[in-house]
């Protein structure tokens, strides 16, 4: 049975060389990030924090640190409770409006995000929060929205609701019996979702690059037009920490969702 | 005289509505608000018009861009089955502890930044880059190749950054599948490759579909590595939105691409939902 038909190596080889080419350019950034080298050259002439000086002492990108930061903290702070709340009506209400809004509440996943950066631009204009703190939380707490809902309802599906029932009518309100019994059951799926939102706000360009702007830039705006303009290896230690950053909470966020499942 | 467990259903409905409220108002006032005015943005200015209609559909600029987002979108979904598939398969059919690693590399790059990963493209594929100082080392060429910058460039890193949109729902779709099929296949006398293409392959198909959209509905709407990997010359439908936003202030005919675009992606979604649920599609993003 495993007898190594020829066939079977070719499917070896061919999914080596497709994992490598997943892989590679997320490895390729950090060796150019600590390169002395202005371009990438094998072997790097020698090992340099020069580029992640330069980030750490540059105004403009520690602005811009400080908005993503502030702007994913308060994204997870503002959509983890309210994609709870959603996932937690559309798990128990036996409404038949409730599958309707269930799609709709995952629509962002669904329009292209160009068409909801362009969208969201025109009303700011009128509204008056382009280039505005307020503004692109908001946005980002409509994009990771979904995130939440999705990774809380399938924590609520492993979950008895019969439990909450047994505790009202042991005399607990809906409100306690939510904090005192369904949500510690639930908390895993809850941080997750939460932790998602974190990432997707850390990383949405699209949106911030039409409605974002002067002091209230995110780094990926800064990141896009520095890209854009010539290819400077400080993105490189800019990316190599977004990356580890963002893997680290991706580790805990699956370890989590694996706690609660 | 009202039914008391009736009016405890009514006060059931409302507190239910009350808690999905909140998050339905940010998703109606940031995308089901702004997605309608610029569906009404589109057709009216100073009264009805359908001259931004008419210009997307007979201008050869907007009439290339759409035709060249569809090729590309074609090629990237077709070169990630391609690719993706064997992975899918082999993540399949190894004990767990390999299969966990294998899918553990595919998301990998998921979870990176999509601008973080078109800067190692650019890294990689530029004049100057890594896989131009290889070729010329290895005296494969003596002039840089034009690796990025053009449509290669787009098709390599999107590929790239859709990928796992393809391997998921395949090995989802895989893992499904009963093993004691391909033995009875096998116990018939058929060769293994004739049980891969007889029953494996058919069976597989709702994952091929669901892997296919995801695919070309996200690559159609892309917009950072054509931007930045194109050089200018590869327009998507995208591009052609911000540019008509961003220098030329040509907000109805932005509008009425946008809208297109929207109704080609809807129209996939529903079509395809015809045969496999949405949920199945989604599920994986």
């Amino acid at each position: 049975m495993t007898r190594l038909s020829p066939a079977r190596i070719a499917l070896y080889v061919i999914s080596a060389l497709v994992l490598v080419y997943l892989i590679l350019p997320v490895l390729i950034i950090a060796p150019i990030s600590f390169s002395s080298a202005r371009f990438l050259t094998f072997p790097p002439p020698s090992f340099s924090l020069r580029w992640y000086q330069q980030y750490f002492s540059n105004a403009a990108w520690m602005q811009a640190t400080r908005v993503t930061l502030t702007v994913a903290l308060l994204t997870v702070v503002i959509a983890t409770p309210l994609g709870v709340a959603a996932a937690y009506a559309i798990s128990q209400s036996k409404l038949r409006i409730m599958r309707v809004i269930h799609v709709a509440l995952l629509l962002p996943l669904v329009v292209p995000i160009i068409i909801t950066a362009v969208g969201i631009f025109f009303l700011y204009a009128k509204v008056g929060l382009v280039a505005t703190l307020p503004g692109l939380v908001l946005a980002n707490v409509m994009l990771g929205l979904p995130y939440v809902i999705i990774s809380v309802l399938a924590g609520l599906q492993s979950f008895d609701p019969a439990q909450e029932m047994v505790a009202r009518s042991l005399g607990m309100n809906r409100l306690r019996s939510f904090f005192a019994v369904t949500l510690p059951q639930i908390k895993s799926s809850v941080v997750a979702g939460g932790i998602f939102a974190f990432i997707s706000a850390m990383d949405e360009t699209i949106v911030a690059l039409f409605i974002s702007g002067g002091q209230y830039q995110p780094l990926t705006k800064r990141m896009f037009t520095a890209l854009r303009d010539e290819i400077d290896p400080t993105i490189a230690a800019i990316s190599t920490l977004m990356t580890a950053a963002s893997f680290m909470l991706v580790l805990l966020a699956s370890a989590r969702q694996r706690k609660g499942a | 005289m009202p039914d008391p467990s009736q009016k405890h259903q009514r006060r059931e409905h409302a507190l239910m509505l009350a808690l999905v409220s909140p998050a339905l108002l940010v998703i109606l006032a940031l995308i089901v608000l702004p997605v309608g005015w610029l569906a009404w943005q589109s057709i009216y200015h100073d009264g009805f018009t359908l001259e931004n209609y008419r210009r997307v559909f007979t201008e050869d600029i907007y009439w290339r861009s759409f035709a060249l987002t569809f090729e590309i979108s074609l090629a990237v979904t077709g070169i990630a089955l391609l690719l993706g598939y064997p992975v899918a398969y082999l993540a399949n059919s190894v004990p767990k502890g390999w299969s966990i690693l294998i899918l553990s590399l595919v998301v990998l790059p998921f979870w990176t930044s999509v601008l973080v990963r078109a800067y190692a493209w650019l890294a990689l594929l530029q004049r100057t880059g890594v896989i131009n100082q290889l070729l010329r080392y290895l005296d494969v060429t003596s002039e840089p190749l034009a690796l990025v910058h053009n449509t290669f460039g787009t098709v390599v890193a999107t590929v790239h950054i859709l990928l796992p949109f393809m391997v998921l729902p395949l090995y989802a779709t895989m893992q499904k599948i009963p093993s004691d099929l391909m033995q009875a296949g096998a116990s018939l006398g058929a060769s293994p490759s004739l049980t891969f293409v007889r029953v494996f392959l058919p069976l597989s198909l709702p994952g091929v579909l669901a892997g296919c959209t995801m695919v070309f509905v996200l690559c159609l709407g892309f917009y950072i590595t054509p931007e930045l990997l194109g050089g200018g010359r590869t327009v998507m439908v995208s591009m052609l939105v911000s540019r008509n936003v961003e220098l030329y202030n040509q907000f109805g005919a932005a509008s009425a691409v946008a809208v297109v675009l929207l109704l080609s992606v809807l129209a996939i979604f529903f079509a395809v939902s015809r045969f496999i649920s949405l949920d199945r599609i989604l599920g994986q993003k």
